[in-house]
């Protein structure tokens, strides 16, 4: 079998090997997989070469991960074939891949918050594979790697990034050859990204091919030999990024082009705020919760206020007291319109015009197992909308609703008002994005607006919150996306374990300065005040 | 050969139809090999058990009597499992309301007037009611599990129940024979027709199931039931409050079950006893299953489960079955029901497959069991 000689092999290849001279380490032919009348995967042919960081590109729905799932073995292709050092095979299951020499690095961590990196570690490997040894192997693997990490920690102790490096030195245990890994940035700093990269190229310079997948161009062009870019299904194009530009890339992906949004002027001076946090505290919500210390925040009609921050720093809790799904201990917490809401609920909210949007899709924002007409009725009934006086729901202006939105924002719907679980995570973002902005709101609160959404519909949704907000309403939004942030905000606060940093002008501030507030060193900014000329907190 | 389960892209509605039909077919199949196993033929079994019950006018009645009680219960038990509060307690709350309803009929023989009857029912209904509170407080407050507190709570109700009868509500003039006296004419529920053994308590039954039908379909609060059921979280989002919503549901199983409680006591026993259900509060979990946690579909499940009481009997008596058989067949149904549920949500895909190694080719054949 192919996967005996794998680890002798990639030693023998070497660090200089040049990926595109030798026989491709994996190679795909006609790769096809259909879910009803949906192709995913259009005879998909592409290849990558040992030694090669391969970037997959795509928007949403394009086939990115049904592709990256019929390599790793969760997903049977339809047809085609699939070449593992020109040999054929196929992956009943992670496991066979895993055998060969495919590891998966993925999104979403599976780790139990509860164990230690150690123990987390020997639940994913084969279980012939003894805990002796274990921990001298992980301290080797991340001593090599540039991948710190003490085995005996508990996970519920670790940062992001460092959940992130045991997933990545579990992958590396079994010795793979191929590496994939999703979206790996998405959690980080902009530090932690740099030291991932050096990783990879570490990892790359071995003889390890990465198949790398996103949708931060920035880092294809700094990162990726080759490029392979899915739309709809199909490879459209396999580039060269060192002969690209982000905007080129951008075209291929989404088949147009894709301009910046135009953001006019803020009205700010003399605005009166109207959604403000004063001293906003609430406690942790069970151990692995965050608490929030003293917020403060203005949020003015016709503003963006962004908030920047790593994953786990007190997002959702702030999103949660911020809507009125957590109440706060005073009522003059949260202040909307001048008006005391802090012990009032969500509708209260919503019925002085606020309006939200949480980071879950599904499950918080949305609910799977329901047609879009009654997940409009979700966010709607408690602003008197969609209801009638009597409490009967009124179906009608529902469907309204969802075709309104539906149309607004080209969410792309198989069949008439479908249920939530039919759409794509990028149509259906659009969708609860969408339902909110139709509501027209004087207050929108929107955690990870862009979440999982391709250039197009990314675009389209920054150009209507900024558009919002230029017609008097105040626009607070939560987004681990930094470029995203410095292209619609005109202010910019970040939130580090609970904290909140005062919030300074967006064309103030640079990456590594909110990096550095990201990393809690923000209460030591001097430097950014002396750059600013002092005018820099309109939090105050 | 490979059986796998290929989750389908949307749920299907066919199947959603059909799937109880399939379970109620299979359930059919074991009852074959139960009555072969046991050496009834069983062809004479199932007549007995499924048919024979349904030829005769009085029978007919008497399904329509038994149905009644499950309907009632299971239309109030679906509204909690569509909120995803498990109220396995419908017995006790059965028991609860018929104790309560049965106060005034026991401690006040003579008290004779047309306001009697409807202040039994209240008072049976404030009473089921009341007894399905304790699990959902219980819930709330302390996150108790309310399958574990509502099941439990079930023996005390038939306990106390129990106790009742053999002491201080047992009728003097009984020769010691558990139970308490007669209720007189205007404590009994009038009969729908003379000379029959249908009471107007029947119309209840129906009566609920249309309203909730109507309600949950249309109001804010079914919907909101609904969301609590499907996504908490969501439900949070939307400002519904979890707490209300699980001390509601289960205010309203337990008030139905206990209106069905009186309604057994007053129309078709005339009198407490140690047994006054032949496990109604449990048999109706598996109406409510049948039944699609729809109150319309609950109607048809409750006569078809009706009728599993009814043949039992039957099977009993002309072939001498234990009445044991009776529970099996409706667990072994829950089971089935369950089961072929998955097929709503996936579908079965037989694939014949050579060995793992091997090309793909045009020999590999799908066949594929869709709804």
């Amino acid at each position: 079998m192919a996967g005996d000689a794998t680890s002798s092999m990639a030693k023998a290849d070497g660090a200089e090997q040049s990926a595109r001279d030798s026989a491709p380490l994996i190679q795909t032919i006609g790769l096809t997989k259909r879910f009803g009348d949906l192709v995913a995967c259009d005879a998909i042919s592409f290849d990558i070469g040992a030694g090669e960081i391969h970037a997959l590109l795509g928007e949403n729905g394009a086939g990115k991960s049904t592709l990256v799932k019929m390599l790793y073995g969760a997903l049977e292709p339809d047809d085609g074939t699939i070449l593992w050092r020109g040999e054929p095979v196929r992956h009943g299951n992670p496991a066979e891949a895993r055998s060969h020499g495919i590891g998966m690095v993925f999104q979403h961590f599976s780790l139990f918050e509860a164990l230690s990196v150690a123990e987390n570690i020997l639940l994913g490997l084969p279980p012939d594979e003894g805990r002796r040894g274990l921990a001298d192997k992980i301290r080797k693997i991340s001593r090599e790697y540039g991948l710190p990490l003490d085995p005996g920690a508990s996970v519920h102790d670790l940062s992001v990034g460092e959940r992130q490096r045991v997933e990545i030195v579990r992958c590396l245990l079994q010795e793979p050859q191929l590496i994939i890994m999703d979206e790996p940035t998405s959690v980080l700093t902009p530090q932690e990204a740099d030291l991932l990269f050096v990783t990879l190229r570490r990892l790359a310079a071995e003889g390890r091919a990465i198949l790398y997948i996103t949708h931060r161009l920035s880092e294809v062009l700094e990162l990726a030999g080759r490029a392979t870019i899915l739309r709809r299904g199909k490879v459209v194009a396999s580039a060269d990024p060192k002969a690209e530009s982000a905007a080129s890339l951008a075209k291929m992906m989404v088949g147009a082009d894709v301009a910046g949004v135009e953001r006019p002027a803020a009205i700010i001076d003399g605005a009166t705020p109207r959604l403000q946090a004063k001293n906003l505290s609430v406690p942790a919500d069970g151990p692995f919760g965050i608490a929030l210390t003293n917020i403060n925040l203005d949020v003015a009609a016709g503003q963006v206020v962004g908030i920047a921050g790593v994953a786990g720093n007190g997002q959702s809790e702030l999103f949660d007291a911020v809507s009125g799904e957590r109440l706060a201990s005073s009522a003059e917490a949260i202040v909307i319109d001048g008006q005391p809401v802090g012990v009032k609920g969500i509708n209260a909210r919503r019925q002085m015009g606020a309006a939200f949007v949480p980071e879950e899709r599904i499950g918080h924002g949305a609910v799977a197992g329901f047609r879009l007409s009654e997940n409009v009725v979700l966010t709607h009934h408690g602003a008197g909308e969609t209801v009638a006086p009597s409490g009967r729901i009124n179906r009608r202006a529902a469907r309204d609703v969802e075709t309104r939105v539906g149309e607004r924002f080209d969410v792309r719907r198989s069949t008439e008002d479908p249920r939530a679980s039919a759409l794509s995570g990028g149509n259906l973002q659009k969708f609860v994005v969408g339902r909110e902005i139709d509501r027209d709101p004087a207050i929108l609160v929107v955690n990870q607006p862009t979440w999982g959404v391709d250039a197009g519909a990314a675009q389209t949704i920054r150009e209507e919150l900024v558009s919002l907000a230029r017609k008097g309403a105040a626009v607070l939004v939560i987004s681990q996306d930094l470029d995203e942030l410095f292209e619609i905000s005109d202010l910019i606060a970040v939130i580090s374990d609970g904290k909140l940093s005062p919030a300074y002008p967006a064309e103030t501030l640079t990456a590594e300065q909110i990096g550095l507030m990201m990393g809690g060193v923000h209460h030591s900014h001097d430097g950014l005040q002396g750059a600013d000329g002092g005018e820099g907190s309109h939090a105050d | 050969m490979r059986i796998e389960l290929v989750p389908r892209a949307e749920r299907s509605t066919a199947m959603a139809l059909v799937s109880p039909v399939i379970a109620i077919g299979l359930t059919l199949v074991f009852g074959v090999i139960l009555f072969a196993s046991l050496g009834v033929d069983p062809a004479k079994a199932l007549y007995v058990y499924f048919v024979e019950p349904l030829t005769k006018a009085w029978s007919l009645e008497e399904l329509i009597v038994k149905a009644s009680p499950l309907v009632l219960i299971a239309v109030g038990l679906a509204i909690c499992f569509r909120a995803n509060a498990w109220n396995i307690g419908a017995e006790g709350q059965f028991t609860a309301g018929a104790i309560a309803g049965s106060v005034l009929p026991i401690y006040f023989p003579d008290f004779q007037s047309p306001v009697l009857l409807p202040a039994m029912l209240v008072m049976a209904v404030a009473g089921g009611a009341l007894y399905g509170a304790i699990p959902a407080i219980l819930k709330n407050r302390f996150s108790a599990n309310e399958i574990l507190t509502s099941l439990m709570l079930s023996y005390v109700a038939l306990l106390i129940l129990d106790w009742l009868v053999r002491g201080p509500w047992r009728d003097p003039g009984s020769f010691n024979f558990p139970e308490s006296r007669l209720f007189s004419a205007s404590a009994t529920l009038p009969l729908l027709a003379e000379g029959g053994r249908m009471h107007i308590g029947v119309l209840f039954g129906l009566i609920v199931a249309a309203l909730a039908a109507w309600r949950l379909g249309v109001s804010v609060h079914g919907f909101a039931i609904k969301v609590t059921g499907e996504a908490p979280r969501a439900a949070r989002f939307a400002g519904f409050d979890q707490k209300r919503i699980t001390l509601a549901v289960f205010v309203i199983a337990g008030a139905l079950a206990g209106l069905a409680g009186i309604a057994e006591v007053s129309g078709t026993i005339g009198q407490l006893r140690p047994e006054i259900s032949p496990g109604y509060g449990f048999t109706a979990i598996i109406v409510a299953f049948l039944g699609r946690l729809n109150p319309l579909g609950i109607v048809i499940a409750g006569l078809l489960l009706a009728l599993t009481f009814l043949g039992g009997e039957a099977a009993q008596v002309t072939l001498g079955l234990s009445d044991k058989v009776t529970r099996l067949f409706q667990g072994f149904l829950l089971f089935m029901v369950l089961a072929c549920d998955t097929l709503i949500a996936y579908r079965v895909s037989v694939k014949f497959v050579r060995p793992a190694g091997a090309m793909p080719d045009a020999a590999d054949q799908e066949i594929v069991a869709d709804g």
